[in-house]
C-alpha cells in the first residue's frame, strides 16, 4: 500500500477547506488519523474499473416531478427567525464580512 | 420485553407514566438524552379521553435524537444543537402520532450518527444493556437499549451504514435497515444522503414490520421516497439462502461464527435451502463507505454555521465564526470525517478516489445482483465481535471502522437489511444475524425471521 504522507500544512489546508478552526493540540492526532484512513481507502487502487459507469443513487427513481406550487411546508418565517442566535429587525445578524 | 400489543387497549397515561419511570430506573445507562414528558402526558390524556385514536393510540416509543421532534429539544447529540428546538416533525414521527403513538424522548448516539459505538456523543456513551461496561454500539445506541431495557417497546433509528443493525446485535433487540427510499428522510438530519435509512428496532420481527408498515411510503418532501410497497406477510414456502463465506473467516470471532451457524442449521431445519457464496468484493466495501460518506458528510454539514440555528461562536469576523462555532460544536470524529470528505472531493484527488469508489460500488452491485439471480436471500454475522469494552477502540478508528465491514455492503447497494437475535456468547453478551435482501422484499425478511422465533 502506497502510504499518503500528509503534513501539518495539509491538514490546516483541509480544515480551511472545511470551514474548520482547530485548536492546536487537535493537528498532530488528525494527521495521523488522516494518514491511516486515506492509506486504507487508497486500496480501491487494486481494482480495474475500466469501463464501469460510477453508481450516484440507488433509488432506481429518475425526474421525480412535482407541481410548481409554492409550499411553506407548515413553517413560518417567525419560527424560522426565533432559531437564530442574533437577531434585529427580522434579520438574521451576523459580524462583518470584510 | 414488552410487545406493542401490551400497551394497546389500556390507559395511555399509565403506559406513559410506566415508560418515563423505567427511563428514570435506568439512567445508568444513558440510552436517553431528554424525556418530553409534558408533551407526552398531554398526548396520553388525550388518547385516553378519545380524541386521539388509529392502530397505536397510547404505544409509548422513543426516536433517536436525530429526527426533528416537538416538545423539547433535538441535539443530534453534538454540541452545536445542544440547545435546538425544532420548529417541525420528521415524516416518521408525524406517520406514527397520526395512529395515536407518543414519543416520551430521544435516545443518545454517536454526535450526527458519525460512529459504531455511542462513545462519539457529546454527552456520554450509552453503557450496553447486559454489560454496564461494554458499549452500546452504534450510531443507534440509545435506541437498541432502551428496548433492549424495556423502556418501550420499539424505537426510531436511522442506518446509514449499520447503525441499526450492530446496536440491535450488541443488545439482543431486531433491528431494520430498510431498502432506501422505503421511509422518508425528511426532517431526520442527514449524514449521508445516498446511504441514510430510516428504520426501527423492536422486540421481535412481527412489531418492527408493523412499524415498518406505518412509517413507509412516498413522501412528496423526500424525492428520494419509493412509492409505498411495505406490507406485512408471512413466509410464503422455503427460501433459498446464501452464506457470504466472506464474512465467515478466522478474522470473525469464534462464538459469533458459532451463533450464525447455529441459525444457519435452524433455517436447514426448516427446510431451507442454506449455501455458501461469494461476495468477493465484501472486503472492498469498507474502503468505499470511507470515501462516499465522507464526502456526503462533508457537504451535509456544511450547514452547521452558526449562523442560522444552533450554537454560534464568540468572533470579530464572519470566517471566524464559522470556524469557531463548527470547532467547538463537532466531535473529533465528526472533523475527521469532514476533512476525509474535503480531502476526497479536493479538485487532483476526485477522480483517485470519489469517482473510484463509485466504480467499484457499481461493482459491488452487479455481483449482489448476479448472487439475487440464484438465491432469495443472504445472510451474514452483523458485527465481527460482540459488544467490546468501553475505550476499546477509541484511539484506533480503522479498528472502529471495522466494526461495520458486514453492514456497509447492504448500505451501499440501498438494499434492505435486518439484524435477528441469534444466541449470546459465553459471557452472556447478544450476538446478531444478518439477512440481506433483494430491494424491496423487507418483508419478506421479517417474515422469515419470524417464523425463526
Amino acid at each position: 500500500m502506497n502510504m499518503t504522507q500528509i503534513s501539518d500544512d495539509d491538514v490546516q489546508h483541509l480544515a480551511q477547506l472545511s470551514n474548520l478552526q482547530l485548536g492546536a493540540d487537535e493537528v498532530a492526532s488528525l494527521r495521523t488519523d488522516l494518514e491511516n484512513i486515506i492509506g486504507y481507502i487508497q486500496q480501491l487502487d487494486e481494482l480495474d474499473t475500466t469501463g464501469v459507469e460510477p453508481t450516484y443513487q440507488v433509488t432506481d427513481l429518475e425526474n421525480v416531478w412535482r407541481d410548481d406550487v409554492v409550499d411553506n411546508y407548515g413553517i413560518d418565517k417567525a419560527s424560522l427567525l426565533k432559531l437564530a442566535p442574533a437577531v434585529e429587525a427580522a434579520q438574521i445578524k451576523v459580524p462583518k464580512v470584510l | 420485553m414488552s410487545t406493542i400489543s401490551d400497551f394497546i387497549g389500556v390507559s395511555a397515561r399509565e403506559n406513559v407514566e410506566k415508560a418515563i419511570a423505567k427511563a428514570h430506573e435506568s439512567e445508568s445507562f444513558h440510552a436517553i438524552l431528554s424525556l418530553t414528558e409534558a408533551r407526552a402526558l398531554e398526548r396520553a390524556d388525550a388518547v385516553d379521553r378519545g380524541e386521539i385514536t388509529g392502530s397505536l393510540a397510547g404505544v409509548p416509543f422513543i426516536a433517536k435524537d436525530n429526527f426533528l421532534t416537538l416538545g423539547g429539544t433535538t441535539t443530534a447529540a453534538s454540541k452545536i444543537l445542544e440547545n435546538f428546538e425544532a420548529p417541525l416533525q420528521a415524516t416518521a414521527i408525524e406517520k406514527l402520532e397520526a395512529e395515536g403513538a407518543i414519543c416520551i424522548g430521544k435516545a443518545n448516539l454517536d454526535a450526527f450518527a458519525h460512529g459504531g459505538s455511542t462513545e462519539n456523543s457529546a454527552y456520554g456513551p450509552t453503557k450496553n444493556a447486559f454489560d454496564q461496561e461494554r458499549v452500546a454500539g452504534g450510531s443507534s445506541g440509545g435506541s437498541a437499549v432502551a428496548v433492549a431495557l424495556d423502556i418501550v417497546p420499539f424505537t426510531l433509528g436511522t442506518d446509514t451504514g449499520g447503525s441499526i443493525r450492530q446496536p440491535a446485535s450488541f443488545n439482543g433487540v431486531v433491528g431494520v435497515k430498510p431498502t432506501y427510499g422505503t421511509v422518508s428522510r425528511y426532517g431526520v438530519v442527514a449524514m449521508a444522503s445516498s446511504t441514510d435509512t430510516i428504520g426501527v428496532l423492536a422486540t421481535n420481527a412481527h412489531d418492527a414490520a408493523l412499524i415498518m408498515d406505518i412509517i413507509s411510503g412516498r413522501d412528496t418532501k423526500d424525492a428520494t421516497t419509493l412509492p409505498d410497497f411495505f406490507t406485512p406477510t408471512t413466509i410464503e414456502g422455503t427460501k433459498k439462502i446464501g452464506v457470504i463465506k466472506e464474512a465467515m473467516t478466522d478474522d470473525v470471532d469464534p462464538e459469533v461464527r458459532a451463533a450464525a451457524d447455529a441459525y444457519i442449521e435452524k433455517l436447514r431445519a426448516a427446510g431451507h435451502t442454506v449455501e455458501e457464496v461469494s461476495l468477493s468484493l465484501l472486503k472492498y466495501a469498507l474502503a468505499i463507505y470511507y470515501i462516499v460518506v465522507p464526502a456526503e458528510i462533508s457537504s451535509n454539514l456544511g450547514r452547521y454555521d452558526g449562523i442560522r440555528y444552533g450554537r454560534r461562536a464568540e468572533a470579530a469576523t464572519l470566517t471566524e465564526l464559522y470556524g469557531a462555532s463548527r470547532d467547538e460544536g463537532f466531535m473529533a470524529e465528526n472533523k475527521r470525517r469532514i476533512m476525509i470528505g474535503s480531502y476526497v472531493l479536493s479538485s487532483g484527488f476526485f477522480d483517485a478516489y470519489y469517482l473510484q469508489a463509485q466504480k467499484v460500488r457499481t461493482l459491488l452491485i452487479n455481483e449482489f445482483n448476479e448472487l439475487f439471480n440464484t438465491y432469495d436471500m443472504l445472510l451474514t454475522p452483523v458485527s465481527p465481535t460482540p459488544a467490546f469494552k468501553i475505550g476499546e477502540n477509541a484511539n484506533d478508528p480503522i479498528k472502529m471502522y471495522l466494526e461495520d465491514v458486514m453492514t456497509v455492503p447492504a448500505s451501499l447497494a440501498g438494499l434492505p437489511a435486518i439484524s435477528v437475535p441469534a444466541g449470546t456468547s459465553a459471557a452472556g453478551l447478544p450476538i446478531g444475524v444478518q439477512l440481506i435482501g433483494k430491494r424491496r422484499d423487507d418483508a419478506a425478511l421479517l417474515a422469515l425471521a419470524e417464523s425463526m422465533e
